[in-house]
């Protein structure tokens, strides 16, 4: 602990002077790259427009309320679409990112090589947004709830396999031994010994990961793949503003149920 | 186990126990699960000649990859990564500044009870709408550009650190908390020396993570008018650029990993 001697006596300091020097260098550092980063950002904006953007706000805000009830008919449709997107979507997750998953936890994986490869599958559903995944698919099979729904499940396979197979490296290996030692063979190994272990989680991931795929889902429509995303863009397109509000009241309200649900799932599970 | 002869047998086959113990619930799951399904698909509107239409252009896709076309518009996607990561970063440290106020006010054992909702009320508002959603309006509101893709990522940045600084503030030990309070420390020294020593750590890998979350959120903004490379990836998109498109993606798909990389090194670091 460094102590400084004073002319008032013994006083106490957090860190020593080189430490203190280090710490105004990171600083120094950190403040530099946000100037520069601010400086590039705002060569780009035009400041009229940010200036205005109080008196818009103003605007925009009292032409949403009050929010267009009777919209709700036409809403049913596009929720009830929205939803089966996010679930349909994490089960086709789920059933990809099981095998994936056993083949990139160091303990069950068949062969190195094999690990890199679902590790790579990992990381490039992960780093892919559902959304950029949606624009690719509405390419290739045409806009819709087909569209959508592959992408949910193909940007979901990276999150669930990722802690699928983080729990099954950390599974309790007494039990896989008990197994192996009455001669099971290594598919009942895994069957007996390493799946009871790791259903939890699954469960839980996934129910966790559908929550996430419903606020997702709300937005896909932007680029033509389905859901409530769809209306909530011609709707601004058309600058209905009572219609958006509506929408936006309802993502809300999906969102809360969705987050409601999943939370009192995971809580019966663990 | 006894027979009705009074010897003993022993079970020779075993069965595994069910997951869910209770049978009638477990049947009922089965029974709404299919029922659920069932309905779902069959309100799905697949249009299967359109899909089976798409294959030759998937694969048209997945030779773009074949290889990847870095070359060609290498100034524009130069523009766009950059401002992406510049948009990932000072949006991370804005989101932060403001979270930190927010964070501890929404901490319930900090801040007095009308604090607390109105700081929980911010964090609930600015967690439940998905970005994209922000950065629509934020678009409207201070028109095109990284600037409302900045507006966007802050508050979703907001939502997400607030919130787990609150709880790790109401998780931590209270005792380190009352023996500076003890020694006569003024509110912000107790604030600096007691609660900040304690949840710094875990703040320090966070604001990484949300980094590299902020990053590939600015990929996206771009679709809505925000900026970022998001934008150069549309443009690639609608001009069938697809050697483009799919050089942009895995250079996304890089940073991405050395991103991740970086805040599982530095995690491990500091705690």
């Amino acid at each position: 602990m460094p102590k400084i001697d004073r002319s008032s006596g013994l006083s106490w300091r957090k860190h020593t002077t080189k430490k203190e020097l280090t710490i105004w260098l990171y600083w120094l550092i950190g403040l530099s790259i946000v100037t520069y980063a601010w400086n590039l950002i705002s060569e780009k904006t035009i400041w009229f427009f940010v200036q205005d953007a109080g008196t818009q706000a103003i605007d925009i805000g009292s032409r949403m309320v009050p929010p267009k009830l009777s919209y709700m008919d036409k809403l049913w449709q596009p929720v009830w679409d929205t939803i089966n997107i996010a679930t349909i979507g994490t089960i086709i997750a789920l059933i990809i990112a099981v095998p994936v998953a056993f083949a990139a936890a160091k303990n069950t994986t068949p062969h190195p090589l094999i690990r890199t490869i679902a590790l790579f599958i990992i990381v490039s559903s992960r780093s892919v947004n559902s959304l950029i995944w949606a624009l690719i698919l509405v390419f290739i099979c045409g806009p819709g709830i087909f569209a959508g729904t592959i992408a949910i499940g193909l940007r979901s396979i990276g999150f669930c396999a990722k802690l699928l197979y983080e729990a099954i490296e950390e599974i309790d290996h007494n039990q896989v031994e008990a197994i192996q030692a009455t001669g099971a063979s290594r598919a009942q190994q895994m069957l007996y010994g390493i799946v009871p272990q790791v259903l939890p989680t699954f469960a839980g991931v996934g129910v966790y990961r559908w929550d996430i795929n419903i606020r997702e889902s709300t937005i896909l429509g932007l680029v033509g793949a389905g859901g409530i995303g769809l209306q909530l863009n011609g709707s601004i397109n058309t600058l209905a503003w009572t219609q958006v509000s509506m929408i936006l009241l309802v993502i809300l309200g999906t969102v809360i149920i969705s987050e409601w649900i999943s939370a009192k799932v995971r809580h019966a599970i663990i | 186990m006894m027979d009705r002869s009074g010897a003993i047998t022993y079970p020779m086959t075993w069965k595994k126990p069910p997951y869910i113990k209770n049978g009638s619930i477990r049947r009922s799951i089965y029974f709404f699960s299919a029922l659920y399904l069932a309905a779902a698909f069959g309100t799905m509107d697949v249009n299967w000649t359109r899909v089976a239409e798409g294959l030759p252009r998937a694969e048209r896709f997945l030779d773009a990859f074949f290889p990847p076309n870095f070359a060609d518009n290498r100034g524009v996607v130069w523009d766009g990564i950059q401002e992406s990561i510049w948009m990932a970063i000072i949006s991370t440290v804005a989101g932060i500044l403001l979270s930190v106020p927010i964070g501890l006010g929404a901490a319930r054992n900090l801040a007095p009870k009308y604090i607390y909702l109105v700081n929980r009320a911010i964090i609930a508002l600015s967690r439940t709408f998905p970005e994209i959603i922000l950065a629509i309006f934020a678009v409207k509101l201070f028109g095109f550009g990284p600037f409302a893709g900045f507006i966007a990522l802050s508050i979703g940045t907001i939502g997400f650190y607030a919130k787990l600084l609150a709880e790790d503030i109401e998780n931590m030990s209270e005792d380190q908390a009352e023996a500076i309070k003890a020694t006569g420390a003024s509110w912000f020294q107790w604030i600096n020396y007691a609660i900040q020593p304690q949840v710094m750590p875990r703040m320090i890998g966070l604001s990484v993570y949300r980094l590299d979350i902020n990053f590939r959120e600015s990929a996206v903004v771009g679709i809505v008018g925000g900026g970022g490379i998001g934008a150069t990836l549309n443009t690639a998109f609608d001009r069938y650029e697809f050697d483009t498109a799919a050089a942009i993606l895995l250079i996304i798909i890089g940073i991405v990993m050395c991103l991740e990389y970086v805040s599982g090194f530095l995690r491990n670091r500091v705690q």
